[in-house]
């Protein structure tokens, strides 16, 4: 079994971090493969950025990709570059408040999260991505929850004042993605 | 031993501190730059010396100055950078100074792109400065080869008193993947290398100059410099048993796909996949490619074997000479390629795959 994963948003949206929270619960929590790349190109200001992680019980052959089993967007422009992407029976997670148009996909389904509306409601624009990541994994159990807020945790160890704001964040998004996935 | 999740180029520097690295320089170039950062935190903290020169050039300059000292030490940098330091390279190997180089590369030629390639294969390998000396270097597919190669290339260096080259790309640089990190080497083993090192390395000795060590790039002697070259075409030539290369699923390939570092790693789940449906490929992965592993090429079943597909982020095909000179025109070799920075994907490589078994 090997997921390939694509995160994509704009610089800023946190998609690099929301990757590797996800990379390193994975390492953390199994035997498993896993590889995070992260893709820079000039267009880093204002424009799309990217990362890929594949966490596989097999060697894992490439970083990267073109046919995608999962996708996390953003924003507008990552959909359209990244759509063509996703495999069939692939599930795409959708950043709702700011992509409004229709994917256009029927062979695939599709995860709607408010992540950026979610965000301002607790107060702070930057956790969208803690929101997504508590989505994805509500959604898709591939990696234990728990553990992947451990990491979280890790991570944010220097600034401690900001874990309970996190904390809220991340279990929004798992409560949203476990609804989600019952219907 | 437990496995931590690292990024390429932090890998490769922790590897080379716990291979005893004491000394490392170097100048800022993407997409290596997590090589000389990490070092700058951590070589104080083993009471090495971490120094961003002024360029590539006085970079290079003092690692021949430190690994003349007999201090393990280690530069990086990224393809037009690497090309930079090519005198001192030169200068090391003519001097027969043990130190460590990686090369995280990335497009070309000139300045290029800052996305991963693979188009300093023939510069790597054949000639990394002016004056025909060879270098060992290896490719690395994985964080974790990358580590373990790192981490022996230091005693590959003492071992040949000559200078070791990782050649990497920008995928293996900037990738994160669980990686089991080789011994820390006591302060006593690191004291003992350098010690090691003495009778032939600059080491400072005090009002005693029957002892000072003379380190020499050049000698003013035709015949001694002839004499200098002939013991280091010896040496080159005793390299036939450092040679390592990977054959997967060779047995009844009617295509062997012949790649090295991240093209390799790529082409080698498109085996996997090619072999799902029936395809029956193989792969030669040269695990060194200077020397290079020709004789891998004898183990291919040309009775069976269509073609050679010769798969490398490189345009024009470099790779490709050595893949020639080792099938021997026993099948037609194909290409699968790509530049600028595209990165290889599986999907190309099937593609290539299935028209070669077809024509």
């Amino acid at each position: 079994m090997e997921t390939n994963l694509c995160v994509a948003g704009f610089g800023g949206q946190g998609v690099m971090t929301l990757g590797k929270f996800l990379a390193e619960a994975a390492c953390e929590s199994s035997d498993r493969n896993v590889t995070f790349f992260p893709s820079y190109g000039a267009e880093q200001r204002g424009g799309t950025a990217n990362c890929f992680v594949v966490i596989s019980d097999q060697e894992i052959g490439a970083p990267l990709g073109d046919r995608m089993d999962d996708l996390i967007i953003m924003n507008e422009p990552s959909l359209k570059k990244f759509l063509p992407t996703l495999k069939p029976g692939g599930r795409l997670f959708l950043n709702s408040s700011i992509v409004t148009d229709d994917p256009g996909r029927d062979d695939v389904t599709i995860v709607k999260a408010p992540v950026t509306e979610l965000s301002l409601e607790l107060g702070n624009a930057k956790v969208l991505n803690v929101i997504m990541l508590g989505v994805y994994v509500g959604y898709t159990g591939i990696v234990d929850e728990e553990l992947v807020w451990r990491i979280i945790e890790q991570k944010l160890g220097s600034k401690p004042k900001l874990l309970p704001l996190n904390k809220k964040a991340y279990e929004e998004g798992l409560a949203l993605g476990k609804k989600q996935k019952q219907n | 031993m437990s496995r931590v999740f690292m990024k390429g180029c932090e890998a490769i520097a922790e590897a080379a501190v716990r291979a005893g690295c004491r000394f490392f320089a170097g100048y800022p170039i993407t997409p290596q730059n997590e090589i000389p950062e990490y070092f700058s935190r951590r070589m104080p903290e083993v009471g090495g010396t971490f120094v961003q020169g002024e360029s590539e050039v006085a970079s290079i300059s003092m690692v021949y100055g430190a690994a003349s000292s007999g201090t393990r030490a280690m530069t990086s940098s990224s393809s037009c950078g690497i090309a930079l330091k090519s005198e001192g390279i030169s200068y090391c190997a003519s001097a027969r100074i043990p130190m460590v180089y990686v090369n995280v590369s990335r497009g070309g030629p000139g300045v290029g792109s800052i996305q991963p390639a693979q188009m300093d294969y023939l510069q790597a390998t054949k000639a990394s400065g002016n004056g025909g000396f060879q270098m060992l270097v290896f490719a690395p597919s994985t964080v974790q080869e990358a580590v373990d190669m790192t981490y022996a290339a230091f005693d590959y260096a003492d071992r040949d008193r000559n200078p070791v080259l990782i050649l990497a790309d920008g995928v293996i640089g900037t990738m994160m993947e669980p990686v089991e990190l080789p011994p820390m080497r006591s302060d006593e083993e690191v004291k003992a290398i350098k010690e090691g090192k003495r009778p032939w390395a600059i080491v400072g000795h005090e009002l005693d100059y029957a002892h000072r060590a003379w380190i020499e790039p050049g000698q003013w002697s035709t015949a001694v410099m002839q004499r200098t070259n002939e013991k280091a075409a010896a040496l080159y030539e005793s390299w036939e048993k450092d040679l390592r290369w990977e054959e997967y699923r060779l047995e009844d390939a009617e295509l062997v796909i012949a790649a090295y570092g991240i093209s390799a790693r790529i082409a080698r789940s498109a085996v996997n996949l090619l072999r799902q449906e029936g395809y029956p490929v193989g792969l030669i992965r040269p695990i060194t490619v200077n020397p290079f592993p020709y004789k891998a090429f004898d183990k291919i079943d040309y009775g069976k074997c269509k073609a050679v597909l010769d798969v490398e982020m490189s345009i024009p095909a470099q790779f490709l000479r050595d893949v020639s000179i080792g099938v021997k025109d026993r099948c037609p070799i194909t290409t699968c390629l790509c530049s600028g920075g595209n990165i290889m994907s599986r999907e190309s490589i099937i593609e290539a795959a299935k028209k070669s078994l077809e024509a």
